[in-house]
């Protein structure tokens, strides 16, 4: 296990190291360079700029740079705020982010398994079919339709919830954005789960399990549960994807200073090593829990464990 | 007061029934054969009688258990009843237990959930009944995945878990036919001295482990209960005309007429014949080892062996299917070699195999017209397809199926019909040597005698030759002219057919005859002939393969492995052949 585990670090090397590549081709690529701007510097100022952050030099020789710096943890320095490193922006906003990531996978998988195996035990019922079509629905609506939607809805209408972020304390403020950002997620999960678990219930196992006089619950939480997680467990590496583009959304919609908030800022400001250092980070987080992912299929199943 | 009482129990899926008016009691403490052919009901009413069947299953009639009405009653009521006071073994262990749970653990749950024990008593009480089972180093035990047990110690635990909580009525369901003959007798042996008071409700198709284990019978036909009695009068004195069919189709290892051999042309020729795998941690498994074996023209010659032995990956290897890893094959006095892509078409339509499941080996999407026809495109593509049709006739002919057949897909077709279509896609390009590897194995009696008829008067029409490989002394000993005896990738014995029934020479032989039930009554059943269950292919035992198993085992054999050598005008591999027969005596 610990050998495959350390072969599967291994493998996840060249994979960080194409993103890294591709990712920095594709920042130089885009039109326009970070400090062009309506109040053009003078030509000599600009070319005194572009040498402090080696802008000067051919591509190849950047991307080496780049690379040298990446092993020692340096993203470079921000074009647009000089007074921080990309990393440090990282630092600020990456806690409001991970925050809001974690809470939206833990209620996805919470209510998302709840709702998927509560709609197997009832497999063809009014529950099951109320439960898929609510599933459909949370599947088909993106991000920026709900988000604005339940703003409109709980905070509005019903002032219930705050509706921004900033000004606003304690535990409220993150309900509308965490539901918005799980929903999806829950709905993909529910469906996931209630499938695996409905193959997994028809198994002989499980008929063995009821035969020793076991009752709904015991067979679900002993014998059910962990082998309907499989199909679920798998669908973690996309998951966790789609939370976090998802969180670039949502992070714009409720005003959230985090991660999400900084791309698309840097973006917009063309300051390109900050883009480069989040996308890296992205895509080094979501190699990292892709492998942790894997790891949790042996913790499930024990012939995958030999190996 | 019985403790088991049945009164008009009838099963329906809308509007098929599949068990119909079905009555009878269980007395404490006794043992009942529930008997039929697949597809009778016998599983169905076990369900039922657990409330187990599925929910678009409609049950009606009465099941009273110790006075109290339990049809139809909710889940709820019934988990006081299943696993506590009526338990049941299943089929194929490997898929009814738990394969993501320590077996312990569900053992333990059993205990938990009737209230029976908990915390480290429970465990106690678990380690405690492994070692009832037979499980060997049960503290360890307990911590183990199923699949890190043999197929034998699976059963032994399914065992356990339905023992555990000291049930009255344990019902088993077919609980050894997905296991080897060996093993199957220490299971039955095992059940028998476990259950003390416990009434059994063994559920099989075969009358030979019933015959002498059940005190009572039932037989069922197509969802009827069609007979009942004491075993040995309705083995004396069946009175229903399906129990006499089933008793006179029970193939007997004991009597019955046998083939004489035929003349000794030899017609293919294995010479050091070896197969080897590597395994998911890329070990090397040898699956048959130095095997010599001749087959002769128009002769059935049948290769037997349990799981292990290695008698399918011979005639793959003879089939081009794998490669040979040493060795060589002659057939008809040419080297048959290479992969089957690489073989001429002629020798490729000499040899032809029928496979244990027709209803696997035929593709669905295809009637079976196309099905059988096939390979005519192949092999004679100058054919027309009025004249193809009219050969795909012919072969179905043969098989005993006429032209309407040629239009059906599998799925309208019988699992013997199957078979037949099967065979008829094999016959119709008149191969020379036809295997078939378990091809009976999945059939009831009446459709197996068919099929073995059927190759019999090919046999005898076209001189072809077979190689029948079977698990199943009985069907072996009707079919076949000569036998070979595998073990654990080494051939132990080839003799002619009465010769190795009558006067087996090498241990495992005998001890496979002595492990084969026998539909009789009178037969006394012979408690488990072998300790243990065929060892692994990764570290096969030193010396003579069967050494760790065998009662005649000494130094010698440990350190030497025997040779095959001439004996009794058969070849055995086993340096105590001499003195076998006198042992017996």
């Amino acid at each position: 296990m610990l050998r495959y585990a350390l072969l599967r670090l291994l493998g996840a090397i060249p994979t960080l190291l194409l993103v890294i590549v591709l990712a920095f081709l594709m920042v130089h690529a885009a039109p326009g360079g970070p400090f062009d701007d309506a109040r053009s510097p003078h030509p000599e100022v600009l070319a005194a700029i572009e040498a402090t952050y080696h802008l000067d030099e051919p591509v190849v020789q950047q991307l080496g740079r780049y690379l040298g710096g990446l092993l020692r943890g340096d993203l470079g320095p921000s074009f647009r705020y000089p007074d921080y490193s990309v990393s440090e922006l990282i630092g600020i906003g990456f806690p409001a982010s991970l925050k809001l990531g974690v809470l939206a996978m833990s209620l996805a998988i919470l209510v998302g398994v709840s709702a998927g195996t509560f709609a197997a035990l009832r497999q063809g019922s009014m529950t099951d079919r109320v439960v898929m079509s609510f599933s459909m629905t949370g599947i088909s609506i993106p991000v920026f339709v709900v988000a604005p939607v339940l703003v409109l809805l709980f905070a509005v209408k019903l002032h219930w919830l705050p509706a921004g972020w900033s000004g606003s304390a304690g535990v409220a403020k993150y309900i509308v954005p965490v539901v918005t950002l799980a929903l999806p997620q829950i709905a993909y999960i529910a469906r996931l789960t209630r499938a695996s678990m409905i193959e997994v219930l028809s198994r002989d196992f499980i008929r063995t399990a009821r035969a020793q006089g076991l009752g709904t619950r015991a067979i679900i939480r002993i014998h059910a549960l962990k082998p309907a997680m499989l199909p679920v467990l798998s669908y973690m590496g996309p998951a966790i994807a789609a939370i976090l583009t998802g969180s670039v959304v949502v992070e714009q919609v409720f005003g959230i200073p985090g991660l999400g908030a900084s791309f698309v800022n840097g973006a917009l400001n063309r300051d390109y090593t900050l883009v480069l250092g989040i996308v890296i980070f992205y895509a080094a987080l979501i190699i990292a829990l892709n492998l942790v992912v894997d790891l949790l299929y042996g913790v499930i199943d024990p012939q995958v464990r030999q190996r | 007061m019985s403790l088991l009482n049945v009164k008009d129990l009838s099963i329906q899926y809308g509007e098929s029934t599949v068990v119909d008016k079905v009555s009878f009691v269980v007395r404490r403490g006794e043992s009942i054969g529930l008997v039929g052919e697949s597809g009778s009901g016998k599983t169905q009413t076990a369900l039922g009688l657990l409330g187990l069947l599925p929910r678009d299953a409609r049950l009606t009639g009465s099941i009273r258990f110790k006075g109290s009405e339990i049809a139809n009653r909710s889940d709820r009521e019934l988990d006081r009843i299943r696993g506590r006071r009526i338990s049941m073994v299943f089929q194929d262990p490997m898929q009814a237990l738990n394969p993501y749970l320590r077996i312990g653990e569900q053992l333990r749950q059993v205990l938990l959930q009737h209230g029976l024990a908990s915390g480290v008593k429970a465990d106690q009480k678990v380690v405690a009944m492994l070692k009832r089972v037979g499980l060997q180093d049960p503290e360890r035990q307990f911590r183990a995945y199923p699949f890190q047990l043999s197929g034998g110690m699976r059963q032994r635990v399914m065992i356990a878990s339905a023992l555990i909580a000291e049930p009255d009525l344990l019902i088993a369901d077919e609980p050894t036919t997905a296991l080897d003959v060996t093993v199957q007798a220490q299971i039955l042996d095992l059940l028998e001295t476990l259950r003390h008071d416990t009434a059994l409700l063994l559920i099989t198709h075969d009358l030979g482990i019933v015959a002498g284990r059940c005190e009572r019978l039932l037989v069922f036909e197509a969802g009827k209960l069609v007979e009942t009695g004491a075993t040995t009068a309705v083995f004396a004195s069946p009175q229903h005309e399906h129990t006499k069919t089933l008793l006179a189709l029970a193939p007997r290892i004991d009597r019955g007429d046998i083939l004489p051999p035929v003349t000794d042309k030899t017609l293919l020729g294995v010479e050091g014949a070896s197969v080897s795998y590597r395994d998911a941690h890329h070990a090397e498994l040898v699956a048959v080892r130095d095997v010599n074996l001749s087959l002769r023209e128009s002769e059935t010659l049948a290769i037997v062996g349990e799981s292990g032995s290695g008698k399918s990956s011979l005639v793959r290897a003879l089939l081009g299917l794998i490669p040979l890893k040493a060795g060589r094959v002659v057939f008809a006095g040419r080297p048959l070699e290479g992969a089957v892509e690489t073989r001429a078409k002629s020798l490729r339509r000499d040899l032809q195999l029928v496979f244990q499941d027709p209803a696997g080996a035929l593709n669905p999407q295809m009637r079976v017209q196309s099905l059988v026809g096939e390979s005519l495109l192949v092999h004679e593509p100058a054919l027309s397809t009025p004249e193809r049709v009219q050969r795909v006739t012919a072969s179905l002919a043969t098989v005993g199926l006429d032209e309407s057949f040629l239009s059906r897909f599998p799925h309208q077709l019988s699992g013997g019909q199957a078979q037949r279509v099967a065979i008829a896609r094999a016959l119709i390009l008149e191969p020379k040597i036809l295997i078939c590897d378990e091809a009976v194995a999945a059939l009831d009696g009446s459709v197996r005698e068919q099929v073995l008829k059927v190759l019999r008067e090919v046999q005898v029409n076209t001189g072809m030759s077979i190689i029948f490989i079977s698990h199943d002394l009985a069907v072996v000993r009707s079919i076949s002219h000569r036998v070979a005896v595998m073990y654990l990738g080494r051939m132990v014995e080839v003799a002619e057919t009465r010769r190795l029934f009558s006067a087996p020479r090498h241990p495992y032989t005998r001890a496979l005859l002595d492990a084969s039930p026998v539909p009789d009554p009178l037969v006394a059943p012979q408690s488990a002939p072998l300790f243990g269950e065929v060892p692994s292919l990764i570290r096969p035992p030193s010396g003579c393969v069967f050494h760790p198993r065998c009662s005649y085992s000494d130094a010698r054999c440990k350190d030497k492995r025997p040779e095959l050598r001439e004996l009794d005008g058969g070849r055995v591999a086993c340096h105590h052949a001499s003195e076998t027969l006198l042992k017996q005596a």
